[in-house]
């Protein structure tokens, strides 16, 4: 795929948008993409969800966080430059099936990037979900202004530079009388953990999108299981990324 | 037109190529992105006796040129094979071999003697070199005595193509492929991951949930290929390479080593369709270096 633009959009995330060489094959929010990193020292593929679509202009978007030789590689890409790309990989969050009214999409630092296709996939069908995004400080909640086109964006950081001070579990929005039917939640294990059970508590529905390591990214390799309730090891990339919380073995 | 096909004892193969065990699950994940038909055989992912959960994880971790990887065995056991997996891939139209594993010796005949029921299961590959399983594994690779063993004993219990998958992890691969030709094994395949170790020095832990695990990837290309070529002059049987193998040119390599076929492993996980092209690859090789068969270039390395 070529590269159309690759922008910086905090002090290390880069946004690359590939332009896809035909119509947009049907996506699922949630699912990712295996990139193929131009560099000869990386071997392996990265895994990337999908940030944003244009079904109009067969655009992908993807939100990079930088933290080593392959995403540094994938952040160097200029406009004109190709990339191999596998997509769409994996399955995404519930919510064409599944009856959905007042979502809530948690996001912890780059854990945001799928929630943004999620949210335009909602916003499409006249729902405006509440966003709740956590950070260390506030440079580290990314493309806040994308979030505020489709719904209403709430903020935690740890000191205090954005929103309220805290975790997103702390927020005083879980603790108004407002009810959310489902939680959508990406991000860091320990945030989602928290996450996971605040939902069980106040049972309310919840998926939780992972990301483990992973190799091949099409469930052969079988190098980023996840221990789950029904099945014990299944493969985050091909059963995943996201799962219902009463699939996880996180509770006892 | 150039001959690709080639023998593995009385196992008739299209052409040189094989996919290796546990990095093409079992054929059908990778029918989206090539004709798998095509190949001259795959080696499905590593079945024991009894389902293993496999180890926890984490089990991957990157390494310049390669990977480690502690995966240990996950699979839902031979019984599972036979009555959900078998019945799908039996259709696909190339030799299926099953790489089997245990964790003693009655483990792997019994496994073995299931799959000899199978019509359409050719051959087997045994696995006495898997490095990240507590027991059995590559426990019995490591030692003539042991390897020789476990080969007999499945060799009473299984009348069609025995491949042995070795271990690199030997003062002298050469040694175990002997022991296990005089066993009555009809072929060997080597090299199985190598066993390595990776450290998180921020968090001052190891990355692998077992600590060490098994390195595979371009990285242990040069000690495969060495490991092949000193194997293939010491004992009749064919010699099947592996270690590393990312293109055509890396295929021919092991080739002209002296391997009568090769396996594509890691190289799976980046090009889901490096096999085809690989085949594609050592056809074009043998076109323009005028060769009518894959056979004259198997061993045909020039020392002098």
């Amino acid at each position: 795929m070529a590269v159309v633009d690759n922008v910086m959009v905090g002090p290390c995330a880069t946004l690359l948008t590939l332009q896809y060489p035909d119509t947009l094959p049907d996506m699922i929010a949630g699912q990712f993409a295996e990139l193929q990193v131009p560099s000869a020292k990386v071997l392996l593929r990265r895994p990337i969800s999908i940030h944003a679509i244009n079904r109009d202009k067969n655009l992908i978007e993807f939100l990079i966080q930088i933290v080593g030789e392959g995403t540094e590689s994938l952040s160097a890409l200029k406009a004109g430059n190709s990339i191999n790309v596998l997509l769409p990989l994996g399955n995404g969050f519930n919510y064409r099936s599944t009856h959905v009214s007042r979502p809530l999409l948690i996001g912890g630092g780059v854990g945001v990037a799928p929630l943004l296709f999620l949210g335009q996939e909602f916003a499409e069908h006249g729902i405006r979900p509440i966003f709740l995004f956590g950070g260390r400080n506030e440079s580290l909640i990314l493309r806040k202004e994308e979030f505020m086109k489709y719904g209403d964006l709430f903020m935690t950081t740890e000191d205090g530079s954005a929103g309220e001070k805290g975790f997103v579990t702390n927020h005083s929005l879980l603790f108004e009388s407002e009810q959310f039917d489902r939680i959508y939640a990406c991000g860091p294990t320990p945030m989602l953990k928290a996450v996971a059970r605040w939902a069980k508590e106040h049972e309310t529905a919840c998926e939780v999108s992972l990301e483990h390591r992973m190799a091949c990214g099409i469930g052969a390799c079988l190098c980023c299981v996840e221990d789950t309730a029904d099945q014990g090891n299944v493969c985050v990339c091909k059963e995943g990324p996201v799962f219902t919380i009463d699939r996880l073995k996180w509770f006892n | 037109m150039v001959q690709l096909n080639t023998k593995i004892g009385s196992l008739e193969l299209k052409n040189p190529v094989m996919t290796a065990s546990g990095t093409f699950g079992y054929g059908t994940e990778y029918a989206d992105f090539m004709d798998i038909s095509r190949l001259g055989a795959i080696i499905v992912k590593g079945t024991t006796l009894n389902p293993r959960q496999g180890n926890p994880y984490p089990r991957m971790a990157e390494t310049p040129s390669g990977m480690l990887n502690a995966v240990g065995l996950q699979n839902k056991g031979v019984d599972y094979f036979v009555d959900h997996i078998y019945p799908e891939i039996k259709k696909i139209q190339t030799n299926i071999i099953v790489n089997v594993s245990g964790s003693c010796i009655d483990d792997y005949v019994q496994t073995a003697s299931i799959i000899n029921t199978l019509d359409d299961i050719p051959a087997i590959e045994l696995n006495i070199s898997c490095p990240n399983v507590k027991q059995g594994g590559m426990a019995f690779g490591v030692k003539p005595e042991s390897a020789a063993q476990v080969v007999s004993a499945v060799r009473k219990a299984y009348d069609k193509t025995l491949i042995v998958k070795l271990s690199p992890n030997v003062t002298d691969i050469t040694e175990i492929a002997r022991a296990v030709e005089a066993a009555g094994a009809d072929s060997v395949s080597l090299i199985n991951t190598m066993l390595g170790m990776a450290i998180d020095a921020e968090k001052r832990k190891p990355i692998l949930s077992t600590i060490t695990g098994g390195m595979s990837g371009p990285a242990v290309k040069p000690v495969a290929l060495r490991m092949v070529w000193q194997t293939a002059k010491a004992v009749k049987i064919p010699v099947i390479g592996l270690g590393g193998i990312c293109s055509a040119t890396d295929a021919v390599e092991f080739l002209l080593a002296g391997a009568s076929a090769i396996q594509i492993g890691t190289a799976n996980f980046i090009d889901p369709s490096i096999s085809e092209k690989v085949i594609d690859g050592i056809e074009a090789y043998l076109q323009r270096h005028g060769f009518n068969s894959v056979k004259e270039i198997i061993g045909a390395l020039e020392t002098n």
